[in-house]
C-alpha cells in the first residue's frame, strides 16, 4: 500500500455486536504502522439494537474522519443484510468482508418487512466479496464474541499493514482474559482470506 | 510524549485537566456524556458531578467560579435551553476563575430532538464562543478558553458537535497548569448581584467587553488564514474546515476557532485577498449573516444545506453547484430502501417493556418524554402519543386533561428525567386539581446517554455512596395520595396498577421499579425457549418487540445469544409454549 493514499474503511453491524473494538484494533494498528489516523462511531440512541457504523480512515494526512460514499476501500460487515444497507459507501473496486450472521430486525418479527436472501445480492453488489460464517468459526474457536475478530484478521489480509503491528494492537486493545480467544479468532480470519484474490 | 487517539470529548476532558479546571459539572447527553465520564478520572484533582439537571450545573459552576475555582460546566444543545437563564446573567456578572461551558451540538440529530446553533446563544448571551474542528484542537482550544474566560471575566463557550466529539485523532499532551489564585469569595455586591442599580452598569460592561474581545479575536493564532488559490477563498469553522481541506484541497481558507465576537479586522483581511467568497458552515448561516453585514458578497446558504449535518460528499455537490456543473450521482447498485429497517428498539430483558405493554391494554393518551423508552413510540408498541422535551412528559399530561380532552392521560418519565424536571409538573398537577396518571420507569440509572448516576442511585459520578432521593417521598411531599410501585417484569401486577390508577378520580403516581440489565451485566432471569410443538403461531410474544424473539421464515424462536432471561414473553404465551432453559 501507499502512505500517500488515504485508507478508508467502514465497518458495519448491528449496536452491540463489537464494531468498536473491531475499529480501535484496525486504528490502533495504523498508529503503531505511524500513521496519522481519524476515527468515528455511532453512540446513544442508535446504539439500542438499531444499524450503526464506524468509519476509520488512516495515511500521511487526514482530514474528514467520515468516509465520502463510493470511496471506501474496504467494508467489513458484522451482519448480512446490513452490508447492503451500507454498500454505496465502498469503492467499486473495494473489498468487502461480510459476515453471513443475520440478525433478524424486529420489524422482520413482529412486522410485515421481510429479511431478504442475501447472498444473491451481495454478489451482485460486491465485486470482490469475502462472505464468511465468523460467528460459526468463532464458537468452533469456543468463543463466539470474537465474530467481529475473525473478519477482522480477514480484512487484515488485504490491507498491506504488517502482521506485527496487527498482533500488537491486538495486545493493546483487547482485555487480558480476552485477549487468547481474540487472537485466535483473527488469525482464523487470517487463514480464511488466504484463498481469496 | 508521543501522540495519543483521543475522541474529542475525551480531547476536552484532557484540555480540562490540563487548563487547570478543578471542579467540572454537568448532565449527561449525547455527544456531550463521555467529557465528564474521562475527567473524573483525576478525581483526586478535579471534583465531579453529575447535576440533577443544566441549568443546577451551570449554577453550582457559577458559585464555584465566583470562589476563584476554574470550572468545566458540560452539556448537550437541548441542556442549554434549560441553563439559558443562569448564562445570560452569569455574562453580566462575569467570572472570578475561569469558567468553560462546554456545549455539544447535533447536527444530523443523531440522538436528539431538535437540530440548535449554540453560536447563537453565544451572540444572545454576549459570551465568547471557540469551535474546535479535531481532538487537538479540542484539547487546545479548552485550555486558551480558560485564559480568554479569565483574562475578560467571562463564562466562555466551547461548542463541539457530534462528529467533533465522536471522533478519534491523535492528541499530543501538555503539563496541567494550575491557577495560583487563593480559593476565597471576595464580598463586593456591586459586582456580584445584578440588581437594576448595578446591572444598568453590567451591561455597558458586557458590550465594551465584547468589542475589547473582537479584536484580540481578530489576531488571535485561534483563528487563521491559509493562502493558497486567491480565487476561491472560504470561511469555515468546526468540523466543516475538515471537510472544506478534503473537497477544495486549492482553496485559501479563513479557518475561525473563535468566531464569536466576529473577528472584523481579520475576515475584512481576507475578503480582500481573495475573488470570490464561500462560506461552509453547518446548520445556521451564523458567519454568512455577519459576512455579509460587513459588505461582503459570498454564497454561503443559497449552495450548502441548512438542515443536517455537512460531510465531504455533501460539499462535493456544493463544488458542482458552484463551478455551475450538475453533482455527480453514482447510479444505484442495490434498492437500500427495500432492506427491512432496523431502528433502536428496547433491548431484550429491558423493563421499560412490562409497563409499555400493559399500556397498549388501555385507551389512554401517553405523554412520553426524552430517554429510552421514548423507543416505546415505535411499532409494535406503539404506545407513546406525544413527545416534547425533559420532564414534558409530565407537565403536558396535566395540560391534556385540563383540556377537556375525553380520554385519561397518562404521562411516562424516566427516573433521571424525574429528578431533572419532572418535580416541578408534578406539583402543577397536584397543585391545580389535576387528575393525570404519572408513571415514573425506574431503571435507576441514567440508561440512554449509556448508565450515568443520578440522585436517585445512591452513588455519585466520583463513586462515592450517598442519600438516594426517593421519588415515592418527592410524590407524598408534592402532596400525591396515590402512589404505588410495581415490578414491570410482573404483567398482571402492571395491570392491576393501572387499571386501579386510571379508575382514580384524583392524581395518581406509579413508580414502575427494575434496573436496567445493561448496567447490572447480567440477565434478569434464565435464557428462554420455545416449544415448537406447543407454539400455536399466534404471534402474541412478537407485540412485546423483543429483539431475541425472531420470526423470519414461519419458525418463532428465541435467539439465545440475545436473551436476557426476563421472562415476559412466557407471561403473554397462552400456550405454556415458552419456558426456561434448564442448563
Amino acid at each position: 500500500m501507499s502512505s500517500e493514499k488515504t485508507i478508508s474503511i467502514v465497518m458495519a453491524g448491528v449496536g452491540g455486536q463489537g464494531i468498536l473494538l473491531a475499529s480501535e484494533v484496525t486504528a490502533r494498528t495504523a498508529i503503531l504502522c505511524g500513521l496519522q489516523v481519524k476515527t468515528n462511531e455511532v453512540h446513544g440512541m442508535a446504539q439500542r439494537g438499531g444499524s450503526v457504523i464506524a468509519q476509520i480512515r488512516f495515511g500521511t494526512e487526514v482530514y474528514s474522519p467520515l468516509v465520502a460514499e463510493g470511496t471506501a476501500d474496504a467494508l467489513l460487515s458484522l451482519e448480512a443484510v446490513e452490508a447492503l444497507r451500507f454498500y454505496s459507501y465502498l469503492r467499486p473496486a473495494g473489498l468487502a468482508v461480510v459476515s453471513r450472521q443475520r440478525v433478524i430486525p424486529v420489524t422482520v418479527s413482529s412486522g410485515g418487512a421481510a429479511y431478504p436472501e442475501p447472498e444473491p445480492a451481495l454478489r451482485e453488489v460486491f465485486s470482490r466479496l469475502l462472505y464468511l460464517d465468523a460467528l460459526a468459526e468463532a464458537q468452533k474457536l469456543g468463543e463466539p464474541r470474537a465474530a467481529n475478530m475473525v473478519l477482522v484478521g480477514a480484512l487484515a489480509k488485504h490491507l498491506s499493514l504488517p502482521l506485527e503491528s496487527w498482533e500488537e494492537a491486538l495486545t493493546q486493545c483487547v482485555k487480558a482474559k480476552a485477549l487468547e480467544s481474540n487472537r485466535n479468532a483473527f488469525r482464523r480470519g487470517l487463514s480464511l482470506a488466504d484463498d481469496f484474490l | 510524549m508521543s501522540a495519543i487517539l483521543l475522541s474529542g470529548n475525551e480531547a476536552i476532558a484532557r484540555g480540562g485537566y490540563e487548563g487547570g479546571v478543578t471542579a467540572a459539572f454537568g448532565y449527561p447527553g449525547t455527544p456531550s456524556t463521555e467529557i465528564l465520564e474521562s475527567l473524573v478520572q483525576h478525581k483526586d484533582e478535579v471534583y465531579c458531578e453529575w447535576s440533577p439537571n443544566e441549568k443546577v450545573a451551570l449554577e453550582a459552576a457559577a458559585g464555584a467560579s465566583l470562589a476563584g475555582a476554574r470550572v468545566l460546566v458540560t452539556m448537550k444543545h437541548v441542556g442549554l435551553n434549560v441553563a439559558a437563564d443562569p448564562l445570560l446573567t452569569l455574562a453580566y456578572i462575569g467570572v472570578e476563575g475561569g469558567l468553560i461551558l462546554c456545549v455539544a451540538d447535533d447536527p444530523g440529530q443523531h440522538s436528539s430532538q431538535t437540530e440548535q446553533d449554540t453560536r447563537q446563544y453565544a451572540r444572545l448571551a454576549k459570551v465568547p464562543v471557540l469551535e474546535p474542528s479535531d481532538s487537538q484542537e479540542a484539547k487546545d482550544f479548552m485550555v486558551a478558553g480558560m485564559e480568554i474566560s479569565e483574562k475578560y471575566r467571562t463564562p466562555v463557550i466551547v461548542r463541539t458537535t457530534t462528529r467533533v466529539s465522536h471522533s478519534r485523532s491523535l492528541v499530543e499532551f501538555r503539563d496541567r497548569v494550575k491557577s495560583d489564585r487563593e480559593i476565597a469569595f471576595q464580598k463586593d455586591p456591586s459586582r456580584h448581584c445584578p440588581l437594576p442599580v448595578w446591572g444598568r452598569r453590567m451591561r455597558v460592561e458586557l458590550e465594551q467587553r465584547q468589542h475589547q474581545m473582537a479584536e484580540v479575536a481578530a489576531a488571535s493564532p485561534l483563528n487563521r488564514i491559509e493562502l493558497r488559490d486567491r480565487k476561491l477563498g472560504i470561511i469555515t469553522s468546526s468540523i466543516a474546515y475538515q471537510y472544506v481541506r478534503e473537497v477544495f484541497p486549492e482553496a485559501s481558507v479563513l479557518k475561525l476557532g473563535w468566531a464569536y465576537p466576529f473577528p472584523d479586522a481579520l475576515i475584512r483581511s481576507f475578503a480582500d485577498q481573495v475573488e470570490n467568497l464561500l462560506v461552509v458552515e453547518e446548520l445556521d448561516p451564523f458567519l454568512e449573516e455577519h459576512v455579509k453585514s460587513l459588505g461582503f458578497a459570498c454564497h454561503g446558504k443559497n449552495i450548502v444545506p441548512a438542515c443536517g449535518e455537512l460531510s465531504a460528499a455533501k460539499l462535493l455537490e456544493v463544488r458542482a453547484r458552484l463551478e455551475g456543473r450538475d453533482p455527480e450521482r453514482t447510479p444505484a447498485r442495490y434498492a437500500v430502501e427495500t432492506l427491512p429497517a432496523r431502528p433502536p428498539v428496547f433491548c431484550p430483558g429491558c423493563p421499560h417493556r412490562g409497563i409499555f405493554y400493559g399500556l397498549t391494554k388501555f385507551d389512554v393518551l401517553v405523554t412520553g418524554d426524552i430517554g429510552c423508552y421514548s423507543l416505546a413510540v415505535f411499532p409494535p408498541l406503539n404506545r407513546t402519543d406525544v413527545i416534547l422535551c425533559m420532564g414534558g412528559g409530565i407537565s403536558m399530561a396535566h395540560g391534556l386533561e385540563k383540556s377537556g380532552e375525553k380520554r385519561k392521560v397518562v404521562g411516562v418519565v424516566g427516573d433521571s428525567t424525574f429528578f431533572h424536571s419532572g418535580i416541578t409538573g408534578l406539583l402543577d398537577i397536584v397543585y391545580n386539581r389535576g387528575k393525570a396518571t404519572i408513571i415514573v420507569v425506574d431503571n435507576r440509572t441514567t440508561a440512554m446517554t449509556g448508565h450515568q448516576d443520578h440522585p436517585g442511585t445512591g452513588r455519585t459520578l466520583m463513586g462515592e455512596t450517598t442519600r438516594e432521593a426517593s421519588i415515592e417521598a418527592i410524590g407524598k411531599a408534592c402532596g400525591v395520595q396515590r402512589i404505588r410501585t410495581v415490578n414491570p417484569y410482573n404483567l398482571k401486577e402492571v395491570h392491576t396498577a393501572l387499571s386501579e390508577e386510571l379508575a382514580a378520580d384524583e392524581p395518581s403516581l406509579i413508580i414502575s421499579r427494575a434496573p436496567c440489565p445493561l448496567k447490572e451485566h447480567h440477565d434478569v432471569g434464565p435464557k428462554m425457549r420455545i416449544d415448537s410443538d406447543k407454539c400455536k403461531r399466534c404471534r402474541a410474544c412478537l407485540k412485546l418487540g423483543c429483539p431475541a424473539i425472531e420470526n423470519s421464515d414461519g419458525v418463532i424462536r428465541i435467539n439465545s445469544l440475545m436473551c436476557a432471561g426476563c421472562g415476559t414473553c412466557a407471561e403473554v404465551c397462552r400456550f405454556g409454549a415458552i419456558e426456561q432453559i434448564v442448563e
